[in-house]
């Protein structure tokens, strides 16, 4: 479990804590950094647009759907395997996820928010956006039930509430742990965060039930709300979308992008906040199963969703197969083929498996793979449905390209700003992996 | 188990109508088709449709309701060319509206497909449902210079950036026969009272526009023509707009 021999209790909370607590000159420049990238990519553009209308993205008159969407699906996919992954494994009593999952879930949090602001970006009047909400009016006007979208916007807001409730129960003792540590404005605060926690034997019992509970509660919430995202395309009649397969080709990308991603952001907090002790190779090793495992999967759902348009014959359904694999977007595709499909082989090799570096390089491969998966998804099938006259091309401006960059700086600033408040690592449930020191003394 | 499946039935008819009040209907007869986009100019001119200009027309952003489809058959020395008239089919069934969060669109009592401008939030999924593109989208606020703002139709509303618009088949001019209808106590419009402005121009009649819930009317009479199908049946749409077929010399 620990490559650097076991730590002690008190190593614990003072490692973690000072990842909190004390904060160097190369912290606040990279937040500097992606605030910036986030202000000048994300939110100039942004204000642009909102000034101009959306026709400063590349979008047209054939191809309404464009980059944000795809971007807006990619978000939510990184925002899968945190939580899902956190709670499948707890209830299935898995002790390696003790140390990586409080940053997973926080990842969940943060992607899902980045996913909401694109849907703002995209749609023409985000200032008329709460309509979407069932808020009672004095019209009578309600939302849509029939629609995808407005399924989106229910699973959406439930998995970001539950997923924050998760998170927050999850860290209670933990921030209990900072009140102890801290003096001052900073004490009074955590002491309201962590509600006056104790440690008497009746708390630690209701928040391991509470935990369970709500870990069966989010597994299903996490797999509807990507089958759902899925149905903003499958409920279409557009050929290459109308697929039953989509439900479960989008779970399953999500849970493998978001794993990637996982691999991704561990390697960060290692290497930044020094947790060298507490993440070690057995976190690599079995997220590099979970990768090998959930890349066959994706691969076999490929496969499936090209024979089943292929075996369907119709002709436009064949039309918009053909454009995908030899169409503009063709290397595209290959591309992602590649990075999806057989750069995920090489972690059947435990030389690859077990290297930090390697690992990240194929987890960074595999996100791209599947942020341009969701490109292909939305650029060569809408603009190509059925009338050949019809038929348009998209190709994304400047602006969508710049907001694409800029979301990435704002799900930085949100994780910098998050390690600096909340443990990123779990000290009470590290603790319980540590094997009593007494025995052997 | 019987009754359950006629009350789904029953929940089921499209647009929540058991009979439509009207049944708006068009028919256009291909073999009169020229192509002469004359419908495209009277309905720019009727509905304030934008000219968006040489540069974002060559960005594929027009704004037409009404199109004139170019087909080509054969090869080079011996081409035919076909035109398709497309503009919005006012469905039954119409998946775009299913599609929308906030019913902008949804079924009227006449049997058509109408976009409420103000209810709109842009989210486009409406255009990427229509499997006959007929949806248009305003990317940016369009503006008329003076004087041509001038010619802007009062009874019809001009639309602000991020809104979806589409072929209304010209209700704007139902609405008013209907009044002038009930002014002259009468309780249904007469056939041909009310046409939309494609309909009117067409210098070939290739058009017929009426109610086809009204057996006697010309556009039920044409709508029994063996020449007529609609565009893409196989999707189930149910469309309002019925084709008739080019006839073939040989066939």
């Amino acid at each position: 479990m620990f490559d650097h021999g076991q730590p002690s209790y008190e190593d614990v909370n003072k490692d973690v804590l000072a990842s909190m607590l004390e904060t160097g000159p190369r912290y606040w420049m990279l937040l500097g950094t992606t605030v910036s990238v986030a202000g000048i990519c994300f939110f100039m553009p942004w204000f642009y647009q909102l000034f101009v209308g959306v026709g400063a993205a590349g979008m047209n008159r054939n191809a309404v759907w464009g980059t944000y969407l795809s971007n807006f699906i990619f978000w939510i996919g990184l925002s899968h395997s945190g939580t899902l992954l956190s709670a499948v494994l707890h209830i299935t009593n898995s002790h390696w996820r003790k140390s990586i999952y409080r940053s997973a879930e926080a990842m969940t949090l943060f992607s899902l928010m980045t996913a909401a602001m694109f849907v703002m970006v995209h749609v023409g009047r985000v200032w008329f956006v709460h309509w979407s909400f069932p808020i009672p009016n004095q019209m009578g006007l309600w939302p849509n039930f029939r629609s995808p979208l407005m399924f989106d916007v229910m699973a959406i807001t439930t998995y970001l509430t539950a997923s924050s409730i998760f998170i927050y129960m999850g860290s209670v003792p933990d921030f209990a742990a900072v009140r102890d540590a801290s003096t001052g404005i900073r004490r009074r605060l955590y002491t309201i965060f962590c509600f006056g926690w104790r440690g008497t034997a009746r708390e630690w019992h209701t928040l391991g039930w509470a935990y369970t509970f709500f870990a069966v509660f989010v597994i299903p919430l996490a797999v509807s709300v990507h089958s759902i995202v899925s149905w903003d395309f499958a409920l279409s009649i557009v050929p290459g979308l109308h697929h039953t397969i989509f439900a479960p080709y989008f779970v399953c990308g999500a849970i493998y992008s978001g794993t990637a991603g996982i691999v991704t952001v561990m390697y960060c907090l290692r290497k930044f906040l020094h947790f060298e002790k507490y993440i070690g190779q057995v976190h690599l090793d079995n997220l590099g199963k979970l990768l090998i495992a959930l890349s066959l999967i994706w691969s076999y759902i490929n496969i499936l969703e090209l024979f089943s348009s292929w075996y369907g014959g119709s002709s436009f359904e064949l039309e918009a197969l053909k454009f995908r694999l030899t169409g503009f977007y063709a290397p595209l595709y290959w591309e992602m083929i590649l990075f999806c499909a057989f750069v995920p082989l090489l972690m059947l090799f435990k030389k690859f498996r077990l290297s930090w570096n390697k690992m990240l390089v194929i987890s960074i491969l595999i996100n791209i793979g599947m942020l341009t998966e969701r490109f292909i998804i939305v650029a060569t099938s809408q603009p190509r449905k059925f009338l050949p006259d019809a038929f348009g091309f998209y190709l994304p401006s400047w602006v969508e390209i710049s907001i694409t960059v800029g979301s990435f700086g704002m799900f930085a600033t949100l994780f910098l700003i998050f390690i600096k408040w909340v443990p990123a690592i779990s000290i009470y449930e590290v603790k319980e992996t540590l094997k009593p020191l007494r025995r052997d003394a | 188990m019987s009754t359950f499946v006629e009350k789904l039935k029953a929940y089921r008819k499209p647009g929540y109508y058991d009979e439509f009040e009207y049944h708006w209907t068009m028919t256009i007869d291909l073999d009169r088709c020229t192509g002469c986009e004359a419908c495209v100019v009277a309905c720019q001119a009727e509905n304030n449709l934008p000219i968006v200009g040489e540069k974002r027309y060559a960005r594929n952003r027009e704004i037409k309701w009404i199109r004139i489809e170019r087909y080509w058959e054969g090869d080079y020395p011996d081409v035919k060319m076909g035109f398709i008239p497309m503009l919005c089919q006012q469905c039954d069934d119409a998946p775009c509206e299913t599609a929308c969060p906030v019913f902008a669109t949804y079924h009227n009592q006449d049997g058509l497909n109408t976009q409420v401008y103000n209810r709109c939030i842009g989210t486009r999924t409406c255009a990427v449902y229509c499997p006959y593109e007929v949806r248009y989208f305003n990317w940016f606020t369009y503006t008329w210079d003076e004087p041509l703002e001038q010619q802007l139709n009062p009874d019809v509303s001009v639309r602000e950036k991020g809104v979806m618009e589409k072929c209304t088949f010209c209700i704007q001019r139902i609405r008013i026969a209907k009044d002038n209808a009930k002014d002259d106590d009468r309780r249904r419009l007469r056939d041909g009272e009310v046409v939309p402005a494609c309909v009117q121009s067409c210098p070939t009649e290739a058009m017929v526009f009426g109610d086809s819930n009204d057996a006697a009317a010309k556009v039920s009479k044409m709508m029994k023509n063996p020449r007529g199908y609609a565009v893409l049946e196989e999707l189930n749409t149910t469309p309002s707009i019925v084709y008739l077929q080019k006839a073939h010399a040989e066939a």
